[in-house]
């Protein structure tokens, strides 16, 4: 087995198992530090697809930032034990079968489609589109007009979680 | 690269409906909220493994692109997420339903 194979193994491991146990915790604040654990083992997967920018910037933007405000506003509002009882019974084990189906089918798809035998993964091309350098100028040269309207949507973002977050709103 | 590609799309496509799953059989928002940020996840996964193995760097723009929409996405949807709490004092999203007749 190549080291590459391992540690394929390993992070998907830890990506699926916590993806599982986030969605059955009871506890939010356990629910987000597994999402958590969930997003950095995605950074390791994308480390063994030779692409460091995305790898730095999911642990980044997605583990330090996004979940940091998902647990302050987990932490600030009034923790409650959640009610398991459904309107209409039957209905989660409906939506997990529903959810195990489809996931079948995909899987079914992708290796009846198989492609593997279509795409030919070229190593050195790999390693170069993943660089900071190649990201880099991409963004500044043929993506600067979705780069700056990026910009611009951060912005109204920003603005609009403060009009919304601000008291007497609703 | 050793690994097969399909290895890789079915994590995402599970990923993905650990995520619906979520959705659906959670009743509190913010997991909700969560899970809608996992399916998000194993989007960006098969964009990162289809640019690595195509050796194209259009799918890890992409990803940096959904990042940035992402971010924007959890601070309008957490500020929702207080608003209605100030007003319901509930997190319960069945009995959030002041939008429905």
């Amino acid at each position: 087995m190549s080291i590459e194979l391992i540690l394929f193994i390993i992070f998907g491991l830890v990506a699926a198992v916590s993806g599982i146990l986030m969605i059955t915790r009871s506890n939010p604040v356990m629910s987000a530090l597994f999402l958590i654990l969930n997003f950095g083992s995605l950074a390791g997967l994308y480390i063994t697809l030779n692409a460091q920018f995305i790898a730095v910037a999911e642990v980044i933007v997605y583990a330090g930032a996004i979940m940091v405000l998902f647990l302050f506003v987990i932490m600030l509002l009034r923790p409650e034990h959640e009610k398991l009882a459904f309107k209409i019974p039957g209905i989660k084990t409906f939506s997990i079968i529903i959810a195990i189906m489809v996931f079948f089918q995909l899987a079914y798809m992708i290796f009846f489609a198989h492609p593997g035998s279509i795409i030919k993964p070229d190593v050195a091309a790999s390693i170069k589109a993943g660089t900071v350098e190649t990201i880099g100028r991409e963004l500044f040269t043929n993506y600067v007009l979705p780069f700056e309207a990026a910009g611009y949507l951060l912005l109204a973002a920003t603005i609009g979680a403060v009009v919304l977050a601000k008291k007497k709103f609703v | 690269m050793p690994v097969p590609i399909e290895y890789y799309l079915v994590l995402s496509a599970f990923m993905f409906f650990t995520g619906v799953a979520g959705v659906l059989t959670r009743r509190n928002a913010i997991v909700v909220f969560m899970s809608v940020e996992l399916m998000l996840n194993s989007a960006n996964l098969s964009l990162v493994t289809f640019s690595s193995y195509l050796g194209n760097p259009a799918g890890q723009l992409f990803v940096f692109f959904v990042m940035t929409v992402a971010a924007a996405e959890a601070a309008v949807g957490l500020a929702i997420i207080i608003a209605l709490f100030r007003n319901k004092l509930t997190m319960n999203i069945d009995e959030i339903n002041i939008l429905k007749w």
